[in-house]
């Protein structure tokens, strides 16, 4: 009895103790790890040039992010979650659900996704569809949908080069694979007519066709690298002829070593990719809990720092990483200043 | 005659030899143990070269980081870009931002090369400028905030190179394959090397490695340990502070003290298994008992500490208990035979000749605390910390880095340069990891007593 009573106590004080403590002063931040290097470029200039304490910034992944933003309102929860997919309906019921119910959305910019071979290696030229009949579990030859018979690149287009298929794309875990997935494979099996092949066989269902579509080999010509880039560098290092899925901002910061191939004829670059004529990109995204913006200090500062045209404009530290910034930033600066909370999904 | 012929016959099965000649068995039995003394040194063989394999690599790789190259400059401070008031009002000058410092740097530079007549084709001003850090003009604002008198007056100062710039003197860069590279150009190493025969660059001895906090990743040359070498020093005090009298405590009840029974048989069992349970499982425990219930703060070194308490209690439990089995029984019964009390013969006695393996048992589990990295990943530890934790104990609760988070997330990075700076702080990590367990072993050595 004793013994309970001195434990309770114990546990008392401790948070009597606690309670002290979470006066917290300083921004924290957490989620996906391609906006990482973006949110400390950020962060460290904020810091730097403001009384404000730099942000803390961690990773750990878009969907791990947006569910510890939403564990609840309170200075132990997180303030900012960086995200390379946009928010889910399900997580907006479970912010909704534990109590935090006005979120922002602030796009700050897309990333570019490109694909690169070793530096000594040929030079490829892609297409979607090349890229869905090197890696498709099953693909049409002579009209017939047959488990993927392709062993090299000329076997699918005599232009490719003569080099075995070894292409080390994301794990399912990363916000990257979901871009692969739609803006190459399931684009390349629509242009090669996979996918008519794929509907005629479930007769006439989309979902199953693409599905089917997405059903990549596993005879180890495609390998999911579920660490981060420098992990697909090595890999690539070690096997030359490996060709690897990467963000344009981590090729650009290796561009001795990796050789990048151009898709429908265009060379990724932050130009191209802003044009639109590079096809494989996505929109990179960061949410703020509105009700901590008055609690926090700097957090409402820090935001319009972000978005500001110093740091994410066309000639800030962001484009100059690779990030390539987003036309319609003065239209996010007035959304942040108004601090308008995200609508229903469409 | 039948007898002699058995006899016989068994002669010839078994005829009697000389004990030094050796038969087929007995080669056998030794083959088995040439066999087997081989296979051990190949074992060991194996684990020697792996260690120097690793040892070769990380130094290789990570001893260049203690060393950086700086360029040195004299900077006019110029007035009408940083205080256009002219009043030296320092609330005015915090907020003239980075961005009006970069243009100095620039000028400096320039006018630098043209009094030593330095000039390489195909690099002009801005692309000269790109061999300084961007971390130069953040030093130059601080210097200035902290001082304002200083605008109008020019400075020396030693500004960090750029990463790729570090990177030619430490061979990681070359011509050729700055050829290839988008952030230098072979014209910019030429400069690069005209400054260094001017005097104006030089490469030398990095203390800023050790207590520079993390830098983002453009500027891979001002990333340091600072925070996580003050976080991790944070974790093992709260580690030692908490777990020392807990552990010891414990396990002198539960060794002198305790009545054999069921129960404190459930505890001895538990205590072993605790001590086996992986690291992580206490990480989920930290973020739900002390983040999300206790409603401490998220990367705090005082979450980490009690984490980190938690995973080494019971290392420090068996140790010391070992310690204390050790101690023969003959001192107790001496001390209760001349009338000392259960407890005077276990605090003037039993503890003082078992503290060197207790201390042992704690060094070797701190050590163990030190390289962990997985729970501190789920109380949001590895992470981009910047600002330095205040001191103890109000510093416990800002959040912090450690040592192992801090290689885990260089590795993580885009330009090469942080490869080296993983390295470097490997080699510092193993630098305290080895000079703790020389500590548990000089204090084995000295006092621990054999009966």
């Amino acid at each position: 009895m004793k013994a309970l009573k001195f434990t309770v106590a114990a546990l008392a004080a401790s948070a009597a103790f606690a309670g002290v403590a979470v006066a917290r002063d300083q921004i924290q931040i957490a989620g996906s790890s391609t906006v990482l290097p973006y949110a400390s470029i950020v962060a460290e200039a904020f810091g730097e040039n403001t009384d404000f304490p730099t942000p803390v910034v961690e990773s750990g992944g878009s969907g791990a992010g947006r569910k510890k933003l939403c564990e609840g309102v309170g200075e132990n929860t997180i303030d900012i979650a960086n995200s390379s997919s946009r928010i889910k309906q399900s997580d907006i019921d479970a912010c909704a659900a534990n109590g935090v119910q006005e979120i922002q959305e602030v796009r700050i910019g897309y990333d570019g996704i490109v694909f690169a071979s070793d530096i000594k290696g040929p030079e490829y030229a892609f297409t979607p569809a090349d890229w869905h009949a090197a890696l498709a579990a099953k693909v049409v030859k002579d009209g017939q949908l047959v488990d993927n018979p392709y062993k090299a690149w000329n076997e699918i287009r005599a232009e490719l080069p003569a080099q075995p298929i070894l292409a080390f794309i994301p794990g399912t875990k990363h916000g990257t694979r979901e871009v692969f997935d739609e803006k190459v494979i399931i684009a390349g099996c629509e242009e090669n007519g996979t996918l008519e092949a794929h509907k005629a066989a479930s007769s006439g269902d989309e979902k199953a066709a693409e599905k089917a579509c997405m059903a990549l080999r596993t005879d180890g010509v495609s390998v999911d690298i579920d660490g981060d880039y420098t992990e697909t560098l090595a890999r690539i290092e070690a096997n030359k002829n490996g060709i690897g899925v990467f963000g344009l901002s981590f090729y650009q910061n290796n561009t001795d070593k990796l050789r990048v191939a151009t898709m429908n004829g265009v060379t990724p670059s932050v130009e191209t990719i802003a044009s639109g004529e590079y096809p494989v990109s996505r929109p990179l995204y960061f949410y703020v809990k509105n009700a901590h913006l008055d609690v926090i200090p700097g957090l409402q500062e820090y935001v319009e720092f972000f978005v500001s045209d110093e740091m994410a404009g066309p000639d800030g530290p962001l484009a100059a990483y690779g990030l390539v910034s987003d036309p319609e930033l003065a239209k996010t600066q007035e959304a942040v200043k108004a601090r308008k909370p995200l609508g229903a999904l469409n | 005659m039948t007898d002699v012929s058995v006899v016989a016959e068994r002669g010839k099965v078994s005829q009697p030899k000389s004990i030094l000649a050796i038969d087929a068995r007995t080669r056998r039995r030794h083959a088995a143990e040439a066999r087997f003394r081989l296979m051990g040194k190949i074992a060991v063989a194996i684990s020697i070269l792996a260690l120097v394999g690793l040892l070769a690599s990380i130094l290789t790789n990570g001893l260049t980081s203690f060393r950086q190259t700086y360029v040195t400059l004299d900077i006019y401070l110029d007035p009408a870009k940083l205080d256009k008031q002219g009043n030296r009002d320092p609330e005015a000058i915090a907020k003239i931002t980075t961005f009006a410092y970069a243009p100095l740097i620039q000028k400096a530079l320039t006018d630098a090369m043209a009094a030593k007549g330095i000039a390489v084709e195909g690099v002009n001003a801005k692309r000269a400028v790109e061999l300084i850090s961007k971390e130069a003009p953040a030093t130059l604002r601080q210097y200035v905030i902290s001082d304002p008198a200083v605008i109008g007056e020019t400075i020396s100062f030693d500004l960090l190179a750029s990463g790729r710039i570090d990177g030619y003197y430490k061979g990681r860069v070359t011509k050729e394959s700055a050829q290839l590279d988008r952030n230098i150009s072979p014209e910019q190493l030429l400069l690069a090397d005209e400054l260094k025969q001017a005097g104006l660059l030089a490469t030398r001895f990095n203390w800023d490695f050790f207590t520079a906090p993390d830098a983002s990743d453009t500027r891979p040359e001002a990333a340091g340990l600072g925070v996580a070498v003050l976080g991790s020093a944070y974790m093992m005090l709260i580690v030692l502070v908490l777990s020392l009298p807990l552990g010891v405590a414990a396990s002198i009840y539960l060794e002198e003290f305790a009545p054999q029974n069921r129960f404190t048989d459930l505890i001895e069992v538990n205590i072993a298994n605790l001590a086996a349970v992986p690291s992580i499982v206490f990480g989920i425990l930290g973020l739900a008992v002390f983040i999300n219930f206790a409603g401490l703060p998220q990367s705090a070194p005082v979450v980490g500490g009690l984490v980190l308490t938690l995973m080494t209690l019971p290392t420090i439990i068996i140790a010391t208990r070992a310690a204390l089995k050790a101690v023969p029984r003959s001192i107790r019964d001496a001390a209760l035979g001349v009338g000392a009390s259960k407890m005077q013969s276990v605090f003037h006695h039993v503890l003082p000749l078992a503290m060197p393996g207790i201390l042992t048992g704690t060094i070797i589990g701190l050590a163990h605390a030190l390289g962990e990295t997985a729970p501190l990943l789920l109380i949001g530890m590895v992470a981009f910390v910047r600002d330095y934790p205040a001191g103890p104990p109000e510093g416990f609760f800002d959040p912090a880095s450690a040592l192992p988070v801090q290689v885990y997330s260089w590795t993580q990075r885009g330009d090469p340069a942080f490869v080296e700076r993983a390295s470097g702080a490997i080699i510092v990590l193993l630098v305290f990891l080895v000079a703790m367990n020389l500590t548990a072993i000089i204090l084995r050595r000295r006092f621990e007593r054999r009966w």
